[in-house]
């Protein structure tokens, strides 16, 4: 290693030593209180949905038949359901099929979404046409029901809903990125890549779609939010996840409307499950969008 | 313009007929038809016979080509046949729901405005005070309550209440009532859905009129206007709010768009026999001309609410031409 390249490392260091972690985390609260609560929601989730075996102080799919309907109290925080299942333990354990699914649908969505629309606005001409036509199709379908139609074809379970979810959102990530890219396209450097020779999927991928990241990570979080409420959805109308996996939509269906008089709890708790997590990944996409966003930082 | 107008029109057929291609095919995809349905059921013994008697009578034994041309040209002529579950002509079928999905959506786009314009210009206004944080708050949370689970809720809220109050519990109607023939019946139905939805569709809305006025105030149209002494209370509603409108305007004309067909679950919580309730049995159902001509007629509106939003951009900032 040349000598000049080691004191380059050195004076790097230097500098990230100059802002430690905890002031760059203070700095983002001060500036993006909203966005700081949100990542807040969104590491507990995390932190929930990992350690569930850990933190759920019962067995979320055992029935107690002993203890059905409870109210909220000492033993069972959140009531049990009709079948005496612990609602705190399924609410814990709801949050690992939430995220899984919320994770996978928003980045296999958002990826395919970028590499495609990154695609067409190179290739441009009849094939950006013909894809602009295929996406406006996709785009006029009501999403819950593209959904629907795949849950039927492939049926139920975590990986078609999934699927379903997916779909989706592939045509709404390439309309925003292949905006962002259709002006990168213009940029000398590339006319310059290709006159080295380079193939079309080396032009994309390594120099095109480095350059649309802002867009696509800040869609990724909307998406999270989206699947997430997307998935309660499903599973509510009897489409999505199967019982006994806990899963927040699912807990809504069935007891929950049945008992909503005599016990509203367990109505109640899965829906703020539901709307805390949501709420915690738009907060967060949306102060991603303002730090990554220089145009929007004045808003 | 006309020759505007005359190309919008024309880019409709390629994305109708992608439409159509689309929902004929994901339809046969599905295993299984009405005939297995109807003369089996689920997974019981079937008259081989008489299965394909069904599929004869439908027509679903024809080749796949014939079938799709015999759809297309179908729609093309406005015949949307009728149903292969109740036998009843689409038209009616559709008639039935349409009523009740169409004020459904105008209700919830009306409520969805009145939240969002007053909150969307405090919320630029007051940019960065406590104001904005609670409006900003109050919008993302609208977007992340689910609103199948806000219906549950009001009508946990209203049995609860009226029990509390009045002795006895009272649920929202379920039989529609045409909003002309009994206007309070009517609407004690439909507010509760209306609002349900209103807040979750205000919550796009509320945000967008909150950057678009940010956008605006910042322009030199307005720095002229407060040099000249205007009130603040006109510049905003007299000069900025004009030009602001126009983002929001696209997005509630989208949301009014989705709001027809799409309101699957929320007609599931309230127990609202309208057309998004109409699409869940149609394809459970395996009723291809149904879910067919519902998809059209979806994807229809879709394209044309588009396509008043970008005639109503020229209307409301006559910079925007058409060419």
């Amino acid at each position: 290693m040349a000598v000049s390249e080691v004191q380059v490392e050195a004076a790097v260091e230097g500098f990230a030593e100059r802002a430690p972690l905890a002031t760059v985390v203070l700095g983002l609260i001060r500036r993006q209180p909203l966005g700081a609560a949100g990542a807040l929601i969104v590491i507990i989730m995390i932190l929930m949905a990992a350690f569930a075996e850990f933190v759920a102080p019962y067995d979320p799919i055992a029935n107690n038949f002993e203890d059905m309907l409870l109210a909220p109290g000492a033993k069972y925080w959140l009531g049990t359901d009709e079948f005496g299942r612990d609602i705190l333990s399924r609410l814990i354990y709801g949050a690992r099929t939430a995220l899984f699914v919320g994770f996978v649908a928003a980045f296999v969505g958002a990826t395919s979404g970028l590499v495609l629309g990154v695609a067409s606005a190179y290739f441009g001409g009849r094939f950006d046409l013909l894809f602009q036509r295929v996406m406006d199709v996709f785009m006029a379908f009501p999403l819950i029901i593209l959904a629907l139609a795949v849950v039927s074809i492939l049926g139920t379970g975590i990986q078609n809903v999934i699927i379903a979810i997916t779909i989706p959102f592939i045509p709404n990530c390439a309309r925003v990125v292949r905006s962002n890219a259709l002006a990168i396209r213009e940029i000398p450097y590339i006319d310059a890549a290709r006159a080295c020779g380079f193939s079309h999927a080396r032009i994309i991928l390594r120099h095109m779609v480095p350059n649309v990241m802002a867009p696509y990570l800040i869609m990724i979080t909307a998406f999270v939010g989206q699947a997430i409420l997307l998935e309660a959805s499903l599973s509510y109308l009897g489409l999505g996840v199967q019982e006994p996996t806990p899963a927040w939509g699912l807990m809504l269906s069935g007891g929950a409307e049945e008992y909503a008089e005599s016990a509203p709890w367990i109505a109640v708790f899965p829906g703020i499950g539901i709307s805390l997590a949501v709420f915690g990944f738009n907060l967060f996409g949306d102060a991603l969008r303002d730090v990554l966003d220089p145009k929007l930082r004045s808003r | 313009m006309y020759q505007y107008i005359i190309k919008r029109l024309l880019l409709m057929v390629p994305a109708l007929f992608g439409a159509a291609v689309l929902v004929f095919f994901l339809m046969r995809l599905i295993p299984g038809d009405i005939c297995d349905l109807r003369i089996g059921g689920e997974g019981g013994y079937r008259d081989l016979e008489m299965v394909a008697a069904c599929r004869t009578e439908f027509g679903i034994d024809d080749p796949m080509y014939v079938q799709f041309l015999e759809f297309v040209w179908g729609f093309i002529r406005f015949d949307l046949g009728t149903s292969m579950w109740t036998g009843q002509p689409i038209l009616y079928e559709l008639g039935l729901r349409f009523e009740l999905s169409l004020q459904l959506a105008i209700m919830t786009t009306v409520i969805s405005i009145l939240i969002a314009i007053p909150l969307g210009t405090i919320s630029a206004i007051k940019q960065d005070t406590w104001i904005d944080y609670v409006v900003r708050s109050f919008s993302i949370a609208g977007i992340a309550v689910p609103s199948f689970w806000l219906g549950i809720m009001i009508i946990l809220g209203l049995l609860i209440y009226t029990q509390a109050w009045f002795g006895t519990p009272w649920m929202p109607p379920i039989k529609y009532v045409p909003l002309w023939e009994d206007p309070g019946y009517n609407l004690s139905m439909l507010i509760w859905p209306a609002m349900a939805t209103g807040y979750r569709y205000s919550a796009v809305a509320t945000r967008m009129t909150r950057s678009a006025l940010l956008e605006v105030l910042r322009e030199d149209y307005v720095r002229t206007a407060r040099a000249k002494g205007l009130l603040e209370k006109v510049i905003i509603n007299r000069h900025a709010l004009k030009n602001a409108l126009l983002p929001v305007v696209t997005v509630i004309g989208i949301e009014f768009a989705f709001l027809m067909g799409g309101l699957v679950v929320t007609e599931q919580v309230f127990n609202l026999n309208g057309l998004g309730k109409l699409f869940v049995e149609s394809v459970i159902n395996k009723d291809y001309t149904l879910t067919q001509a519902l998809v059209m007629l979806v994807v229809t509106i879709f394209i044309f609410v588009n396509f008043a939003v970008d005639l109503l951009y020229g209307w409301l900032d006559p910079r925007i031409r058409y060419a």
